[in-house]
């Protein structure tokens, strides 16, 4: 339209586009169509990078549990746990009561069967004399942070899982156990759960994704689905 | 009905005969219903608009004078409608929903938006609605003895009977640890069949002939509340009373049809096991 209003400039300027005339179309002005993407670009990677990157960041926060624990230490054979496999002596300290429950994170006097003695540590390590002081020789239980639970409304059952199910601890754990270190506990500040429910990753994208690397409902429902275990899909199985 | 799920395991239907001979109307039930479920009180608990009671005791008369007058009470629980439950017709969340292995019907509070459709569906008023967040007030020391069984509940959901579906939970739990998969009648009952006093309420599985609620459903004199309207209530009532059963449901007059008392007591039913109290 303005090129009818001042004809004088038309040919100079359907010169200039006549090289790559053929391809596009007259109105689109490729400059401004590259510069468009460009931004467009720049802005979508910006916001990918606040939304996978900064907001989880923000969104959790990080907490250290009160002392470190060496599981790995303590599932290998040579402690003194007594038990032929793995799951075996897991079981020695996390066992499941007369009625079915399941015991959870042991107390302190599972501990102390053999740290019983607050003056003659077992080992030689720092470790062992701070959790002897501070825990062991006053009676005071160890406030855990807890990785994996899962909101209030939320009914697991361990001993559907392995004793019925005959699933290892790995499979949902992973290989949590094979840990000398704990690993650093993070909060949603918004809903106050585990990033152990959500998952690491907030894009949602693991390629191969096992139970281990997320427990949101799906995940649950998808494990149930593959092993024929519809029947425990409807929601009074796993809420309360 | 169909009696397996889709994985042709067996399917059970829990369901609940209240016997209203026994009822004394003492009220047990609804304190061991409120105790067990971690139902909230009230500041003012004499407010009947407001106060949740899963489990609630209704009075009934049969209207006549003095010395005709006759009373009976009716304790009324969720009715867990087996067929088309109205409550879950109408619910856009999906947050109550009927579970085919136990005929139980759910309520997902975490899901519930609050909208009330299935309060106003409901056509026993089974289900209650949480105009404030729970109230357990601490110097009585009532927090004290809350479950962690049993979520608690936030303003603005509905809430309503389970059938303390915890309790089968557990008994599963139990069960899965002795290395059984099927539970016995006794280790699943509801909280109000256990407080019962004079046992009115006996609890069990519909579907299993061996429990004796699947035995008590056949009586003449069991019936259901408003049982024409189809929804297939999991809830029975029995009375020896014409009167009582009458009110069970709406009915024309002259379309009621009493049950021949003598007739049934001594021919079919006293040769029947299972209800010998009678
Ligand atoms: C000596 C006792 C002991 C033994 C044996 C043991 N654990 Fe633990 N476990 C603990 C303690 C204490 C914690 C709490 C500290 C922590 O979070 O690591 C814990 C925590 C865990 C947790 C994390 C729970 C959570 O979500 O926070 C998992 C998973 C776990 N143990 C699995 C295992 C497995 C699998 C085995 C056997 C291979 C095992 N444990 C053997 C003592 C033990
Ligand atoms: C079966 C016996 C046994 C039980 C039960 C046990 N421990 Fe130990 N623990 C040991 C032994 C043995 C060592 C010393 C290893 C060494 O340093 O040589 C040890 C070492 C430790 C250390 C020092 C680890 C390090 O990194 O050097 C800590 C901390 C500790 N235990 C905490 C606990 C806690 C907490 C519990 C209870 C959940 C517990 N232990 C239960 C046997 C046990
Ligand atoms: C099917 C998956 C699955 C399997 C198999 C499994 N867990 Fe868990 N575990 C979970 C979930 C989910 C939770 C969170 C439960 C909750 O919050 O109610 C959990 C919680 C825990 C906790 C913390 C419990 C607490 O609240 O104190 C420990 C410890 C634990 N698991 C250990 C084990 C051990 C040991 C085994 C093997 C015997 C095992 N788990 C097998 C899924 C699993
Ligand atoms: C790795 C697979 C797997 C995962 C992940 C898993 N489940 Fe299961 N679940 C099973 C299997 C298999 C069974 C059936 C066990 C049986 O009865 O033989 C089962 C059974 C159950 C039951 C048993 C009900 C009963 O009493 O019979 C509940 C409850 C349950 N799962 C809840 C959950 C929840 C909640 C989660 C997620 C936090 C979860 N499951 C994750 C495999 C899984
Ligand atoms: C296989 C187990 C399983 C079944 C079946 C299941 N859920 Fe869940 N649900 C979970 C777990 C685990 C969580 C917590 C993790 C999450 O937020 O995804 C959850 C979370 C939820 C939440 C969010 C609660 C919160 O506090 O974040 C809602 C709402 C919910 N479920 C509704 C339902 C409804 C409605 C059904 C039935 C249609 C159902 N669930 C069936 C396992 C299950």
């Amino acid at each position: 339209m303005k090129n009818r209003a001042n004809p004088s400039e038309r040919p100079s300027q359907s010169e200039g586009a006549s090289s790559r005339a053929g391809f596009f179309p007259k109105w689109l002005n490729i400059n401004v169509a590259v510069q468009d993407v460009g931004f467009f670009l720049v802005g979508l990677i910006a916001a990918l990078i606040v939304g996978w990157v900064v907001f989880p960041a923000v969104l959790y926060s990080k907490q250290t549990q009160p002392m470190n624990f060496n599981h790995r230490l303590h599932v290998s054979p040579d402690i003194g746990i007594d038990g032929e496999t793995r799951e075996e002596r897991c079981a020695y300290c996390h066992e499941f009561r007369d009625d079915g429950t399941f015991a959870g994170i042991p107390k302190l006097d599972k501990c102390t069967e053999c740290h019983d003695d607050p003056e003659s540590p077992l080992g030689d390590t720092p470790q062992e004399k701070e959790f002897l002081e501070r825990y062991v020789s006053g009676g005071k239980e160890i406030p855990w942070l807890i990785y994996s639970r899962q909101p209030d409304c939320v009914y697991f059952s361990h001993i559907a899982h392995v004793n019925m199910g005959e699933l290892s601890c790995d499979t949902c754990h992973g290989d949590f156990a094979d840990n000398e270190k704990l690993p650093v506990y993070q909060e949603n500040r918004l809903t106050g759960y585990s990033i152990n429910i959500w998952g690491k990753r907030i894009s949602g994208i693991y390629g191969d994704k096992k139970p281990a690397d997320r427990m949101k409902m799906d995940d649950c429902a998808e494990c149930h689905t593959k092993m024929g275990q519809e029947q425990n899909n409807s929601c009074f199985v796993c809420h309360k | 009905m169909k009696k397996e799920n889709d994985n042709g395991k067996p399917r059970h239907r829990y369901g609940m005969v209240i016997d209203l001979d026994k009822c004394t109307g003492c009220g047990t039930c609804m304190i061991a219903c409120a105790a067990e479920n971690n139902v909230s009180v009230r500041p003012d608990q004499s407010d009947k608009e407001r106060a949740i009671t899963w489990m609630r005791l209704y009075k009934i008369t049969n209207g006549k004078e003095f010395p005709d007058t006759e009373v009976s009470y009716f304790p009324r629980p969720c009715m867990h409608c087996d067929h088309h439950p109205p409550c879950v017709s109408v619910c856009v969340a999906t947050a109550t929903k009927l579970d085919f292995n136990t005929g139980i019907v759910s309520q997902i509070y975490t899901r519930c938006i609050g909208c009330r459709y299935c309060q106003a569906a409901c056509p026993y008023g089974a289900r209650y609605f949480n105009w404030w967040d729970a109230y357990f007030p601490k110097d009585k020391g009532l927090d004290r003895y809350l479950s962690p069984e049993v979520s608690p509940r936030m303003r603005g959901v509905v809430e309503k009977c389970t059938f303390c579906h915890h309790r089968l939970m557990r008994a599963k739990e139990q069960a899965y640890a002795e290395g059984r998969r099927e539970i016995e009648e006794h280790e699943y009952q509801t909280a109000c069949t256990e407080a019962c006093p004079v046992q009115a309420i006996t609890f069990g599985d519909l579907n299993n002939p061996d429990h004796k609620v699947s035995k008590l459903v056949k009586h003449p004199f069991t019936f259901r509340l408003l049982e024409r309207l189809g929804t297939e209530p999991k809830v029975y009532y029995y009375s020896s009373r014409d009167w009582v059963r009458k009110l069970g449901d709406n009915f024309l007059p002259g379309e009621y049809k009493p049950v021949l008392h003598k007739t049934w007591m001594q021919e079919e039913w006293s040769t029947k096991p299972g209800r010998d109290t009678y």
